[in-house]
Order: structure tokens, then sequence, then C-alpha cells
């Protein structure tokens, strides 16, 4: 066991600076550098773009700024090129904000798609499957932003409470009950947004998982033994069609960073999909290289931890046979 | 969906095993699924709708999207087009279908343009995932053992596959766009290029377990050719789940072209695809809703017919689901 975690991290350490070189020359060949972002203003002259460029080591051959920004990120004196400001507080910064949104999301998709998906599977092929079905398919099919501006404006009029950014401005000398409400309000539309497509896809793994299970042999001598449908399904089925989910904790994990760009714009939060957005825009290599090695590390991290929670869970699966 | 009908398929199937071609097979389960199969009328629909489009719009103008008319802004669906719009701007029959948008462009037109081109970026974008997948995954899957450079050419493959699943995708594809010049092929490329690695990850797998099959033992004692075994006996075995992922697939693409468009690196103006013109039409959600709406709903509609012909044919592909 501690051979194949030991391995395991190896080979994963290894990927994760492959990923890195690669996103380092996509990035850097790409056309577009940091001193082209404004080329018609005509008071920038060709010395002051040489300047810029020598400034960012943008004139030194790929593999030498690979090493740079590496050296920088590790010894934590990575600064962006836009404002100069630290890369890593920067990040951490808006990792802050992001979290609450990606916990609220978390657990509104595993606490809406299992109630959803078990019931869809234990009465297959009834009104609530079938329109569960679609309703799944429909939540998927929708473009993310017209769905959320779809929702803004309804709850905009039908609660009249102010849904986009993080707070409301002023609020900061209110009592805590209404603080805390605010945040709450806030932070309700772009946690449901965010979850509806991961509760459409789990809702139907769920299903799928559950139904499978249920015509297991096990499941029909529990049921002939005269138990309680109840106790059947939820104390001999529910247990073996749950052990698959135990990997999708680790899958999600990535989903801190990747998949928040739209909803973040949308909502105006000051998140760390945003910043990656702007990051984008400025053409502030660092920033943008050194999220996307966090996105990176995260999903592999994501993956080992499913391989390795996998493997505690379920006594059949032997790791480093 | 009664059980009598299932019981006269199967019988059918028994008695003349021989005679019934395993499309027509899965043609019987297809139709079946009968959200599937409202999926596919809508698909076929959307075909016709984008082939006109592009004819109508290109080659025999008879809805002109980029014509502009300051006289008639954002007027509402059905509307008569107003007097003072000289004959060669008028839309056909003298009514906007759709309204128009902010600069009295026919939104019906534009609606017509953007299917084709919006379709044309799924299934460009598809086309070249899926080529990336199947060529991957069969050379890693058939060729595994080989070696190249020193190193297990399965294992290059694979872990290449690895590396591409670490990065963020959507962001991956947002960076690329926004670095390259906008052009409408450097997002289908894109969104091509960052899409292949689960096709190649099951194709591959699919290859193992048909490499070791009597048939493909049996064409190879029969002394015929490579290509011959890998093209014409064992990909068709390999390419009924590369349908279905191509197919859930081409409706991952539209959306993400929508949402390029709405952070402003989607297909640029003139071109009019289902993506940019909801983009442009959530700036007059109260003015003009129609303009926000019309496109919003279609790109729905249409994404979830992929989605739901995709999972039909997934559910009637699959031999053990068919059984029951």
């Amino acid at each position: 066991m501690g051979q194949f975690i030991l391995k395991n991290l190896l080979q994963r350490l290894a990927l994760l600076v492959v990923v890195s070189v690669i996103a380092h020359a996509v990035v850097h060949i790409a056309p577009g550098e940091p001193s082209e972002v404004d080329p018609t203003n005509p008071r920038m002259k060709p010395e002051d773009v040489a300047k810029i460029r020598a400034a960012f080591h943008l004139d030194e051959p790929l593999h030498r700024q690979y090493v740079y920004w590496m050296r920088d990120l590790v010894s934590g004196d990575l600064r962006s090129f836009k404002d100069g400001q630290p890369v890593l507080p920067k990040i951490w910064r808006r990792f802050l904000n992001s979290l609450p949104l990606f916990i609220a999301a978390t657990l509104l998709i595993w606490t809406l798609s299992f109630p959803a998906g078990i019931h869809a599977a234990i009465r297959r092929g009834s009104a609530f499957d079938r329109a569960s079905t679609f309703v799944a398919y429909a939540l998927i099919s929708i473009p993310g932003f017209f769905f959320a501006y779809l929702l803004i404006l309804s709850v905009v009029n039908a609660f009249s409470v102010p849904v986009v950014g993080m707070r409301t401005f002023g609020m900061e000398d209110a009592p805590l009950a209404f603080r805390a409400m605010d945040r709450l309000w806030h932070l309700t539309l772009p946690a449901m947004i965010s979850a509806f497509s991961g509760v459409a896809l789990l809702s139907r793994y769920v299903r799928s998982q559950m139904i499978e299970v249920i015509s297991n042999d096990y499941v029909r001598t529990a049921r002939a033994k005269g138990l309680e449908e109840e106790t059947v399904i939820y104390r001999h089925a529910l247990r073996n069609a749950l052990l698959p989910f135990v990997t999708m904790f680790g899958l999600m994990l990535p989903g801190l960073i990747g998949g928040s760009v739209i909803i973040e714009q949308i909502f105006a939060w000051p998140g760390i999909g945003r910043l990656g957005y702007e990051a984008i825009l400025a053409r502030d290599f660092p920033l943008i290289l050194t999220i996307n090695f966090f996105a990176a590390a995260l999903t592999l991290a994501g993956t080992f931890l499913s391989d390795v929670l996998y493997a505690v869970v379920d006594p059949r699966v032997r790791l480093g046979a | 969906m009664s059980t009598s009908v299932h019981a006269t398929t199967e019988l059918d199937a028994e008695r003349e095993p021989a005679g019934r071609s395993s499309l027509g097979e899965f043609w019987l389960t297809f139709r079946k699924d009968r959200l599937a199969l409202g999926g596919f009328v809508v698909l076929v629909a959307l075909a016709a709708f984008a082939l006109a489009g592009k004819g109508f719009t290109e080659w025999w103008i008879l809805f002109d999207p980029a014509s502009v008319r300051l006289s008639d802004r954002l007027l509402p669906p059905l509307s008569q087009v107003s007097a003072i719009v000289p004959a060669d701007q008028r839309p056909a029959f003298d009514i906007y279908l759709l309204g128009t948008d902010e600069l009295g462009r026919d939104v019906f037109a534009r609606m017509l343009q953007g299917s084709f081109v919006s379709l044309s970026i799924g299934f460009v974008a598809v086309g070249i995932a899926m080529t990336i997948g199947v060529v991957l995954g069969g050379i890693s899957g058939y060729y595994g053992e080989a070696r190249f450079l020193g190193l297990n050419i399965d294992n290059l493959i694979m872990r290449f596959t690895d590396v591409m699943l670490c990065f963020p995708t959507f962001f991956l594809i947002l960076t690329v766009v926004a670095l390259l010049p906008p052009s409408i092929y450097n997002i289908m490329i894109v969104i091509g290029l960052t899409g292949w690695m689960a096709t190649a990850r099951f194709v591959r797998a699919e290859f193992l377990s048909l490499k070791e099959q009597d048939f493909v033992l049996a064409a190879k004692a029969m002394g015929l050719p490579e290509r011959r075994i890998i093209f014409f006996h064992m990909l068709p075995n390999a390419l009924a789940p590369v349908l279905v992922t191509a197919t859930v697939s081409v409706a991952t693409a539209i959306l993400t072209e929508s949402a390029l468009s709405f952070l402003g690196f989607g297909v640029q103006p003139p071109d009019a695809t289902w993506g940019n013109i909801l983009s442009d039409g959530k700036n007059f959600i109260f003015d003009a809703p129609w303009l926000f709406f019309i496109p919003g709903s279609a790109i729905l509609v249409v994404v979830l017919a992929f989605n739901l012909v995709g999972e039909g044919m997934r559910e009637s592909l699959n031999p053990k689901l068919r059984r029951r």
C-alpha cells in the first residue's frame, strides 16, 4: 500500500511537470505578448517595447523563461506582469472567495442528487423517473449564462433582493444578522447555478448505479427473506451502490478552479475563475500559468484521492497488485 | 413501452436471426425511446433549417442577415417593415418573423445563418476530436507493444492523454482563443484539440479486446494486410461508442461556443452564431426580450436534442439493456 502510494505520487509529480512545460510553451508560443496589449498607443516606441520585454525576460529563450518561472514560483516571489503584486497571495485571496461558492455548490449537488436518483431508480419508468430524466437533460443542455440571467430576473423580481457581487455596498455597518443574510442571498444564485449541471449528472449516475445493484441476486435474496422494502433498499442495496461515489468526491476537486469563469463573471464574484479571465485579458503570463498549474495539481490530487479512497472503501480492490 | 411490444420484437428476432441487420435492430430499440425519437426529429428539422440557412442567406439571398435598417431597430417579432426601407433591403414577405435587433437586422435571417455556423463549429470540432481520439486510441491499442525511441508506444500515448486530462478544459480553450487572433477556425480547432481524450481511452480499450478475438485472429491467419484488418474488421466494431460520444460532444461544443461568445471571444461579427446572437441579446433583455429568448431557447432545444439522441443511442447499442 505504502509503496503503491509513493509510486503513484511520483508518477503524478512527473505528469505535473510535463503539464507545466506544455502550458508554458502554449502560452508563450501563442501570438500576443504583454507588451502588445495596447499596440495602438502612440507613446509606445520600439525601445519601450524592448524594455518591457527585457524586464519580463520575454527576450530570452523559452527554456530559460520556464526556469525563471519555476524558480520564482517555488521561492514565492513570482510577480504579476500587470501590477507587480506577488502572485501567490493574490491567488490565495481569490481562492478564499471562491471557496464558499464551491462548498455551497458541492453541498447542493450531493444532497439533491442522491434522493432524486434513488427515487427514480426505485420507481423505474414512473412519471417521476421520466420527468427527472427530462429535467436532468434540460439542465445539462441550457447555456449557463442564459439560465443565470433568467434566474437573476425572476429572483430580483420576486424577492427584490440584490444578487450580484459578494455583498451589498453600504452593508458593512449593519448588524451581523443582516450582513449574514445579505451574504447568503448573494451566495444562493451562483451556488445554485454551479450546482445544476452537477445535480443533473450525478443524479443520473446514482440512478443507473442503483438500478444495477437492485437487479443483483443478493437483493432478491433479501426480499425473499421477507425484509421490508425500506431495509432492502437502504440497508442492503444503497450501501453497495454508494461505492463508486467515493471516487466522485476526488474528481470534483478541480471544479474549485476550472468550472467557474462564466458564473463568476455573470455575478461579478471576485473568485479565482474571474482572476484567471482578467489575467488572460491582460496577457499576465505568470498569473495564467500559475492558476493553470494549480488547476492541474488539483486534478491530479483529485484522481489520486479517488484511487486511494476507492481502495480503502472497497476491500475487493487491492493496491500495488 | 408495453410488454406486448417487447414480446413480439423478441419473438421476431428469434424467428429470423439473420433477417434483421444490426442497424435495423438498433432502430427498433431506438424508436421505443420516445425522448430520443423526439430529439431525432428535432435534429432532422435542424439539419433542414441549417441547410436552408446556408442556401437562403448566401447563395439565393432570400433573407439577408447583414443588411442594416436604422429605421426598423428593435422591432418585435411579426412586425411589418416600415415604408421607408428601400425595396432591396426589405425582408421576405415584408415581415420580420422574429423581429429585428439593435441595428435593424432581421433576427430570423441571422438565426438562419447562425444555425449553419453553429452546427459546423460543433461538427468540425467534434470531427477533429474524434479523429485524433480514434487514431491515437487505435495505435495505442493495436501497436501498443511496439517501441518508439525505446519507449513503449502504448505507455507514451496514454501518459500524453493523462497530461491533456490535467488541463482545466474551458480555461485552456479560453487562454488559447484569447491569445490567438479571433477566427471561427481557431475556435473549431481549439475545441477539437481539447476534446479527444475520453475517445482515445475507450477506443484503446476496445481495440485491446478486439485484438484477442477469433475473427481478428482468423483474418490474420488468412494473411489479410494489416490496414484491411484494422479499417475493415476492427474499426467498425469499435465505432458504436464513438458515435455516441460524438453526438453528445456536438452538444457540448455548441455550449462551449456560446460560453466563449458570452466572454467576447466567440465568433466575431458580422458572422452570426446562435451563441453570439444570444450574447448580444443579453444587453437588450428588457427592451427587446426576443433578442435574448429566441436564441437562448433555440440553443436549449438543439443541445437537448443532441443529448437525448446520444443517450438513446447509448441505450440501444448496449446489449445488456436491449435484452431486458
